[in-house]
């Protein structure tokens, strides 16, 4: 089938789209965009998190066709031309990447938190970041960040 | 496979009527994994997501119904007052990108024992509204689950909603697992009171989620409820064994039956207690 999606304000369109396939799939494997990674397939690790209507969800959960005419917005998205986004760059200046497979889906969930809660606790943190897995376990690390994160902007 | 998108309610029911292999999909928290796992090759998916009426709820005469599609993120936010047990128990689903998109239809369409709203749906006595192009009706959520990862549907039905008593006394939900996310339930409890009615209910412990009759019938007939005073230990610990003895759980990945069992009547305990409080301070604000 067609897939149109608008992705990071840029309308797009994916042919030969296989019906049960994923949003994942079709962000990294049809449009070129591998920043959203694929590591569980199943929702555990959050590593594919990517906006979907302005809400945080894991695009591998998501059907391709279920995105037909929404809005998604990737971690490729998040940075304005070389301007990384405020998160982003905490994520480099508190060291919070260690293999870096973890840290797109992190960067995307924390992006969203700090939209809704700008001064978050560590609690809040702690919740809004509990579907996200670092498999280096550089979890101290990741907070750091969103700490970072929070008073920079 | 062909991928059918309706845009309402009727034209669903049409489709599933034509089609009744096409396989519901929501928020896809369950579906997906079957999909991407290979678990499952439907010829066809029937998104519910663009029908409007299936992501509403209202309020009438006491009465909440919820569409069958509103996410768990938005039964936390907007119905913790009218549904606190419902709301407590949306809380220990998954994750938030699961819970902005998981749905409570989509809890009930895949009937998992462990399927965290269960307990809730059977102790505050909801009743599960699903319709056909025949037409609509409503199954007591008691005889919704009816095996293992089985359910009353038909199969050209949809669910359409859930219809609860907006809580009017004390409601409260609990459940094991090892961490507070992305945790499929070891076992989970929940308990409604209120005035003439006990509710109480198991997850994770027999081949369906189940409501627990005998140990409901003790506390209806036990507890103070004229003059609602703290409870005896020696009632709480009654009623911890009386839901533990109705058990009938198995030992796998994520506990032993003998672990589950125990807990289970730990679980009952603590709700009891906490729910309990919740009626007392509802009839002291009453008074």
């Amino acid at each position: 089938m067609r897939l149109n999606v608008t992705v990071n304000g840029e309308r797009r369109q994916a042919d030969d789209v296989w019906e049960g396939e994923s949003l994942l799939y079709v962000l990294r494997e049809r449009l070129g965009l591998p920043g959203s990674k694929n590591a569980c397939e199943q929702g555990e690790c959050g590593s594919c998190t990517v906006y979907l209507d302005d809400v945080p969800v894991c695009s591998c959960l998501v059907a391709a066709g279920q995105a037909e005419g929404r809005e998604v917005r990737t971690v490729e998205g998040l940075a304005e031309g070389d301007a990384l986004d405020p998160v982003q760059q905490s994520f480099v200046d508190a060291g919070a990447v260690q293999c870096g497979f973890c840290t797109p889906g992190l960067v995307v969930a924390a992006h969203d938190l700090l939209n809704r809660v700008p001064e978050p606790s560590d609690e809040e943190i702690r919740e809004a970041l509990a579907g996200n897995l670092c498999r280096c376990t550089g979890y101290e690390k990741i907070l750091d960040a969103v700490r970072l994160a929070a008073g920079a902007r | 496979m062909d991928f059918l998108r309706p845009t309402s309610l009727d034209e669903a029911l049409a489709i599933k009527a034509q089609r009744p292999d096409a396989v519901p999909i929501a928020g896809g928290t369950d579906v997906m994994v079957e999909l991407n796992f290979d678990h499952r090759r439907p010829e066809a998916l029937l998104d519910l997501t663009r029908i409007g009426e299936l992501a509403e709820w209202s309020t009438l005469d006491g009465t909440v119904t919820l569409g069958a599609g509103v996410p768990y993120a938005r039964v936390i936010d907007e119905l913790g007052d009218a549904l606190p047990g419902l709301a407590m128990a949306a809380r220990t689903v998954g994750s938030p990108q699961i819970r902005n998109r998981g749905t409570v239809g989509g809890n009930l369409g895949a009937a998992s024992p462990a399927g965290d709203t269960h307990p809730v749906l059977l102790a505050t006595g909801a009743r599960v509204e699903v319709a056909s192009v025949r037409g609509r009706r409503f199954i007591a959520a008691e005889d919704f689950y009816t095996g293992v990862k089985r359910n009353a549907l038909e199969p050209d039905e949809l669910i359409t909603a859930v219809r609860l008593p907006a809580a009017t006394g004390g409601e409260q939900f609990a459940k094991i697992g090892t961490r507070n996310a992305m945790v499929i339930a070891v076992c989970s409890f929940a308990i409604v009171l209120r005035e003439g009615h006990v509710g109480a209910a198991i997850g994770s412990a027999a081949p369906t989620p189940r409501r627990v009759g005998e140990a409901e019938r003790f506390l209806l007939d036990e507890l103070p409820w004229d003059a609602p005073a703290p409870l005896a230990d020696s009632l709480k610990r009654r009623f911890g064994d009386l839901v533990a003895s109705a058990a009938t759980p198995i030992d796998d990945v994520r506990g032993s039956a003998a672990y589950r069992t125990h807990a289970l009547s730990v679980l009952a305990r603590r709700t009891l207690t906490w729910a309990w409080d919740g009626y007392r301070g509802s009839v002291l604000q009453c008074a």
